[in-house]
């Protein structure tokens, strides 16, 4: 980490002492004349070429942020210009969010970049000038007119080069959105100048490399099939060695129920897999006829990160798949933008998915009728059906030796409105839940500051600072009850927020919600638990003690 | 600096033009017939093509920023306006917007204490004077019907006594206009005072402020300081609500200049950041339901695209596969 991110006195410190906006201080200076500065932890490499190649996107070329010229293809103004005329066609909100914003001020110091970085051009306000600054040039007649009045100007590399740094340091979380009068929202100006800055090769290799892996192997940490299997393989090994539970996951088997679709993170990254150690012992616990993907193996969709066409291609297989294998409903699991794209994009893009059923749970025969269309339950919609109807048996004591807060991802909170089911799952399976204060959770909660594709090491600094609000929420209740697990139901989360609490709050783990779940689950026939599912002693399980179980 | 004093310049010349136009030059009839026609005419088409023009641009995706529990499962409560499951929802969550601000009521203000220690303040000022500014200047316009009838309508004889309730000038002192002013000068004074808030104004939001404040006080200084003759005014407005083109009475030149900057608020109305009056409504992130798990949402541009196939993968990994014992459709 020490390469891409301040030690942290000396960011505590920047953030303590140095003036900013975000402090009152005005230097006088309009965002227009700052210039922007890449350097060491504030930018993210660039998409190999090979990488560029794959997937048939422009301007194929090595180059660095730091780089003087960015090698801008042949006519780029031309390409940018066309592009926004013709995403302005193709998006009411676009254009609308062009031309309402009165600049009230109010999602000013509502952006968690704004807040850790105290850079004025953070302000979701002045996110969106950047790209209105130069639609006024463009388009509206008085406007250009008038333009030293309205605030105009060329669209030149330097705007480019702008451009990229700010549109990578916007998660796409939509909080500015909750507050702003007339529900402007950066996320929506975000995706579509990124899918801008694509045109031009202008990109993330972050993004690009595992979009690239998703559509070959279908998961965006490119693990072929044999791969994915055995890693599953392992996770049931290590169940069985905890639990005296052997459960049994199907692959690509036709005639199942269900297909489970989850991030590969779950498969393959520390502390994911403990989350998909959780799935695979509540679906054994149930006896769900459920199977597993290696072709839409991955629930996440860092299309929706690159461009719509890349999203609506990568979300493809999902249906696809769910149709080839004849099962009647997908059930998906812990992960932010997936959500997203599933909940607000899937159906319209890819569907009517009428090869499927209304989803209907095998165990309580409850009819999901809000995703009657789409035909995909989210996990935790699922376990709360389960644990209302008393159809798991858990034990919550079992996670005693974590006291937890719980982190709403932003997709999951602002663009699918789910905030209770995990809340009644988590006070279901652990004895100590202490929400973060109010106004960073739920429908304001803060995103953990990598999220949209920006998880890369190289963009640390960002990061840490763009996870700074999140992270002093969590201080709070560490310092008021000894807090020390927050959990989360997103893959990225769990992936950013570890590195996150590292250095913000050494000592508080990462936990997805579904492991504790495993954690609870009291199954048929286990041998004396106690280790949880990270092999961590459980308070009050202690080998030879005689407990209540 | 330059970007407050250019639009106060830019009112200030718009207010003098017609004082010495009607004054010196006798242009009654320019700024009292041709110029208030013209401006209602742009005003109303410019108004009406930036409506049509948003609304012919189509609606992709179903994209409400949820901020409340969605309709999920029955035992789980939900939160019909901020996350808006049928249509009557989503259009209260819209008029709650509009009528009360309801997201500007959210607002709070993020403070860095310390220790490196953030906190959330409430902050309801910026709700406080918009919901002033607009509520004060709505009815004020309510109450200008009376100028535009014969018989006065009711609802402006109502409002024209609920307003002068503080019955402490004379003629009686508007509440609304006063409340009008304050907010201005609020709306300016925060846009000076808070840094961040200074740093993103522009001229184009300065002038809006600057204008209307022209208007408002112009408006008081013809009601209680230069007093002007209200009976041609009400004559000169029923001549043109009845598309006359008669040229007006002896009016006070004062009259004109707030005809003028009124008209020049029409004209300005359509091409700026002030239809956000009508963007309001059209919000994606307001105005739909969060539904669509449940409910299709078409989106008329969709089209095919080529994405690789599960026989395609398969081709690619088949030996991998079957070595894994994963079943295949092709040996």
């Amino acid at each position: 980490m020490a390469k891409y991110a301040p030690n942290l006195s000396e960011l505590k410190k920047e953030l303590d002492e140095k003036p900013s906006l975000l402090k009152g201080n005005y230097s006088d200076k309009e965002w227009w004349d700052i210039p922007v500065e890449f350097r060491d932890g504030n930018w993210c490499f660039p998409a190999k070429p090979e990488v560029i190649e794959e997937l048939g996107f422009p301007n194929p070329r090595k180059w660095a942020a730091t780089d003087d010229d960015w090698q801008l293809p042949q006519g780029w103004q031309k390409t940018i210009s066309d592009g926004l005329k013709s995403r302005l066609k193709k998006y009411r909100s676009l254009k609308l969010f062009l031309d309402t914003c009165v600049r009230c001020g109010a999602c000013a110091d509502k952006c968690h970049f704004f807040l850790g970085t105290g850079d004025p051009k953070n302000m979701p306000v002045v996110r969106a000038e950047l790209i209105r600054s130069v639609y006024r040039n463009d388009f509206p007649l008085v406007e250009k007119i008038l333009k030293g009045f309205a605030g105009a100007r060329m669209l030149t590399p330097d705007v480019i080069k702008e451009w990229h740094m700010y549109f990578n340091q916007c998660t796409e979380c939509r909080r500015c959105s909750v507050f702003c009068p007339f529900g402007i929202d950066t996320a929506e100006i975000t995706i579509l100048a990124r899918e801008l800055l694509n045109l031009i090769g202008v990109n993330n290799n972050w993004i690009l490399a595992p979009v690239a892996n998703c559509n070959r192997t279908g998961n965006h940490l490119g693990i072929e099939p044999h791969t994915f299997v055995q890693n599953i393989e392992s996770m049931v090994d290590d169940i069985e060695e905890l639990t005296g539970i052997t459960v049994n996951p199907t692959f690509n088997r036709k005639g199942a129920e269900i297909l489970f679709i989850t991030p590969s993170g779950d498969v393959f990254g520390d502390p994911g897999v403990y989350t998909m150690m959780g799935y695979l012992l509540l679906f054994h616990h149930i006896g769900l006829d459920y199977t597993i993907s290696t072709y839409a193996s991955e629930g996440g969709n860092f299309g929706f990160f690159t461009s719509n066409d890349m999203m609506k291609k990568l979300n493809a297989k999902m249906y696809h798949e769910a149709r080839r294998l004849g099962v009647k409903w997908i059930l998906g699991g812990e992960c932010g933008h997936m959500w997203r794209v599933v909940h607000q994009y899937m159906d319209t893009m890819n569907g009517p998915a009428d090869f499927l059923e209304v989803p209907v749970s095998p165990v309580t025969g409850t009819k999901f009728q809000n995703a009657a269309a789409t035909k995909m339950v989210h996990i935790a919609e699922f376990t709360a059906d389960l644990i209302h109807n008393r159809k798991l048996k858990l034990d919550p004591k079992r996670n005693d030796h974590l006291k937890t807060t719980f982190h709403d991802s932003c997709n999951i909170a602002r663009g699918m409105g789910m905030f209770e089911e995990p809340r009644y799952i988590l006070r279901n399976v652990c004895n100590s839940f202490h929400e973060m204060p109010e106004n960073t959770i739920r429908e304001q909660t803060f995103c953990c500051g990598s999220g949209s594709g920006l998880n890369a090491e190289e963009y640390m600094d960002i990061r840490m600072r763009g996870g700074f609000p999140r992270a002093n929420a969590v201080r709070t209740v560490r310092e008021k009850h000894k807090v020390d697990s927050l959990v989360t139901i997103c893959a990225i989360d769990r992936a950013s927020l570890t590195p996150l609490m590292k250095y913000w709050n050494p000592g508080v783990g990462v936990y997805g919600l579904h492991e504790l779940v495993g954690n609870a689950l009291i199954m048929d026939g286990e041998k004396k638990r106690t280790e949880d599912l990270r092999e961590n002693p459980m308070a009050g399980f202690e080998d030879g003690e005689d407990d209540e179980d | 600096m330059k970007k407050v004093l250019m639009p106060l310049v830019m009112v200030a010349v718009l207010a003098i033009i017609p004082y010495v136009a009607v004054e010196f030059g006798k242009q009654q009839y320019l700024f009292g017939v041709v110029i208030p026609y013209a401006a209602a005419v742009l005003f109303i088409t410019g108004f009406i093509y930036r409506i049509v023009d948003w609304l012919r641009r189509p609606v992709p995706f179903r994209i409400p920023t949820t901020a409340g529990q969605e309709k999920s499962l029955d035992w789980i409560r939900r939160n019909p306006i901020e996350s808006p499951h049928r249509a009557w929802e989503a259009a209260a969550r819209v008029l709650s917007e509009v009528l009360f601000f309801r997201s500007l009521f959210r607002n709070t203000r993020a403070e860095q204490h310390k220790d490196t220690t953030l906190a959330y303040a409430s902050d309801k000022w910026l709700w406080l004077g918009g919901l002033a500014f607009h509520w004060s200047l709505l009815v004020i316009v309510l109450r200008h019907a009376r100028f535009f009838f014969v018989m006065v309508p009711g609802f402006s004889d109502f409002l024209d006594h609920a307003d002068s309730f503080f019955d402490v000038t004379l003629p009686a002192l508007y509440l609304s206009d006063a409340l009008a002013l304050a907010a201005v000068t609020f709306l300016v004074v925060r846009r000076f005072a808070d840094a961040k808030v200074r740093l993103i104004s522009l001229p184009t939001d300065y002038f809006p402020l600057f204008l209307i404040g022209g208007i408002v006080t112009v408006g008081i200084l013809m009601r209680y300081v230069v007093r002007i003759n209200i009976m041609p005014v009400k004559d000169q407005m029923l001549s043109l609500v009845n598309l006359s083109f008669a040229p007006p009475g002896e009016i006070g030149s004062l009259f004109y200049v707030h005809l003028f900057l009124v008209s020049v608020l029409l004209v300005y109305f359509p091409l700026s950041k002030l239809m956000h009056m009508g963007g309001i409504f059209l919000s994606p992130t307001r105005n739909l339901c969060n539904n669509s798990r449940e409910k299709r949402h078409v989106n008329p541009w969709n089209y095919d695209i080529k994405f690789r196939t599960y026989s395609e993968y398969e081709d690619d990994f088949r030996e991998k596969m079957k070595k894994a014992k994963l079943p295949v459709e092709k040996q």
